[in-house]
């Protein structure tokens, strides 16, 4: 079973290593974070302030870009190209291919998100020249963007598990714009009465809460994160992307792959 | 002892966008192929040849029915370490080398890393492939990647074969390649179901053949006897044109050139045919046996529709 789903895992980081369209990507994402400094000159005094915001929103925003870009093709790409046939005809479950595509996408992007941290680092270390202790603490905002690839990867793939890509794209994208507001949501819902209201609280708690996986602005702040929150944010991000997986994987144990 | 025992596995798919209906893919298929056997599964484009081998490989779920493959039940994921498949019109994972590919499909297969880098340079040599490098499939040619489809299928040493149409839409020269791979497995012993529409190809390389129209099993049988249903016909050639409306009745084809006939009729009405022009005063020319073709058994089995055909076949073993 481990080898079979290694197996999957690395095939999918390697497909997705060797499309040319990640490495576009990835070095637009870089020449943004390169490109930082220069827009800091712009402002006296708060270069590193922007230089924060920018890299950790264009770590998060390109991360979750090619999340959605490849993942929208994880299944239905196989099915459409039928090299799934040759899969599902080798002792292979078809929960292990979801769980291999799923865990191979998000070691695509946790490698990427490194390489991104990296550069993003390299751009402070040239405009702080130095870097302080307290600089770790953005550390805590890349683990919370990571934490964010685990959601929109497993609900990409769910959407992926029984849609085309163009509905699975849409899907994700306007989930992933949902739940970066959900804290308006939860407060229309405190606001509204009747039926609306359980609609809007069933709906606020139903997409993912993004809002909280959201710390730039408060590091970027120097503002310190609670480890209740790290806790919470870690425990929020394995189940929800847990219970999307496993429905990813239930809807694919049942689909006449045509 | 049976390699494959289908029993009575059916599909049915369902048509219409308000009130759905179901139509029959497949009907209740019966069938057993023996161990080291090659056997070819034969019908025109639409007949239930792949959603045959697509419900065997759980691509998709039967109906009703089930399956034996090696004597497990066919949903179990373990027996299929020792069967192979190659589907029609294969695409591979084309940012691979055939080496790569080969190594992720006999990883999945359960392979230990020890045996595949013994077995890969083998069979990279065995199926005509051994120079490839480490070019990228999305450069091979559609007959290079037939090929790096049957190493694909055999990657693991599996014990049954499952070919889907493995020579459609290669040329001449690529035909005879593979026919020569699969004969080289048929000859390792190796249990082999092929699907194919190319009846030269069957005929050449099948021990038996069952043939499936419009989801219906139609015939089965070793090939030579099928050959001899069809051939049970002569050939008569008389002059007397004129005896030709007494004996419309008992010819399937004719042609009349001047006052001489030639007709086509079957061993049983032949006496009669015969007594008849002799009768009118015919005189007879020739009469010749017609060697049958499993082309005409299977023209036979599949012309017309669902209504005009014989009876289901029922199952013969060899």
């Amino acid at each position: 079973m481990i080898s079979r789903l290694s197996a999957i895992t690395f095939n999918t980081f390697r497909e997705a290593v060797r499309d040319r369209v990640l490495y576009n990507l990835i070095i637009f994402a870089l020449l943004l974070v390169a490109t930082a400094p220069l827009f800091s000159q712009i402002s006296l005094g708060i270069e590193k302030l922007i230089l924060v915001n920018a890299g950790l929103s264009a770590i998060s925003i390109f991360g979750i870009i090619i999340a959605i870009f490849i993942g929208i093709g994880l299944v239905s790409k196989e099915i459409e190209k039928k090299t799934l046939y040759t899969i599902l005809s080798r002792p292979v479950r078809r929960w292990e291919f979801i769980a291999g595509k799923y865990f191979g996408l998000l070691m695509t992007l946790v490698v990427n998100a490194f390489f991104m941290t990296a550069g993003f680092y390299l751009a402070l270390l040239i405009v702080s020249r130095g870097l302080a202790m307290d600089d770790a603490r953005l550390l805590i905002a890349i683990y919370f963007i990571i934490l964010e690839f685990f959601i929109v990867t497993a609900v990409t793939l769910l959407f992926s598990s029984f849609s085309t890509p163009i509905f699975a794209a849409i899907f994700a994208f306007a989930l992933f714009a949902i739940g970066t507001f959900s804290e308006d949501l939860h407060n229309f819902a405190s606001l509204a009465h009747g039926v609306t209201k359980w609609l809007a609280t069933g709906a606020a708690y139903l997409v993912p809460n993004f809002a909280t996986l959201n710390v730039i602005s408060q590091v970027a702040h120097s503002e310190s994160i609670s480890a209740k929150l790290v806790l919470f944010n870690t425990v929020y991000a394995l189940l929800y992307s847990l219970t999307a997986v496993v429905i990813a994987i239930v809807i694919f144990g049942r689909r006449n792959l045509k | 002892m049976p390699a494959l025992e289908i029993l009575g596995l059916s599909k049915n798919y369902p048509v219409g966008f308000w009130r759905k209906t179901l139509k029959p893919a497949l009907h209740p298929l019966h069938l057993t192929v023996n161990e080291g056997e090659t056997f070819g599964f034969l019908g025109p484009n639409g007949a239930g040849k792949t959603t045959t081998l697509k419900l065997l490989m759980g691509i998709i779920f039967p109906s009703s029915g089930s399956a034996r493959i090696l004597e497990r039940d066919f949903h179990d994921p373990e027996l299929r370490k020792e069967v192979g498949f190659l589907p029609e019109q294969p695409y591979f994972y084309d940012y691979l080398s055939a080496p790569e590919l080969l190594d992720y499909y006999a990883r999945l297969s359960g392979v230990p890393e020890v045996e595949r880098r013994r077995r890969i340079p083998a069979l990279l040599e065995r199926v005509g492939l051994s120079d490839v490098g480490k070019k990228q499939l999305r450069k091979f040619s559609k007959g290079m990647l037939q090929r790096v489809g049957i190493a694909q299928a055999i990657v693991h040493d599996p014990r049954l074969i499952f070919f889907d149409e493995p020579m459609s839409g290669l040329d001449p020269i690529g035909r005879r390649e593979v026919r020569e791979l699969i004969q080289g497995l048929k000859d390792e012993g190796k249990t082999i179901f092929l699907t194919t529409h190319i009846l030269s190809d069957a005929e050449s390389l099948c021990d038996r053949v069952a043939i499936i129209h419009q989801g219906e099993l139609r015939g089965i049988g070793v090939v030579e006897d099928l050959k001899s249903k069809s051939a049970d016909k002569n050939e008569v050639v008389w002059h007397g044109a004129h005896a030709l409306g007494a004996v419309s009745t008992l010819v399937s084809d004719h042609h009349v050139t001047g006052d001489t006939v030639r007709a086509v009729v079957s061993g049983g009405d032949t006496d009669s045919l015969l007594e008849k022009l002799r009768q009118q005063g015919a005189r007879i020319v020739s009469l010749i046996p017609l060697h049958g073709t499993l082309e005409d058994y299977f023209v036979e089995q599949t012309s017309g529709g669902a209504q005009a055909q014989a009876p289901r076949t029922q199952e013969v073993k060899a």
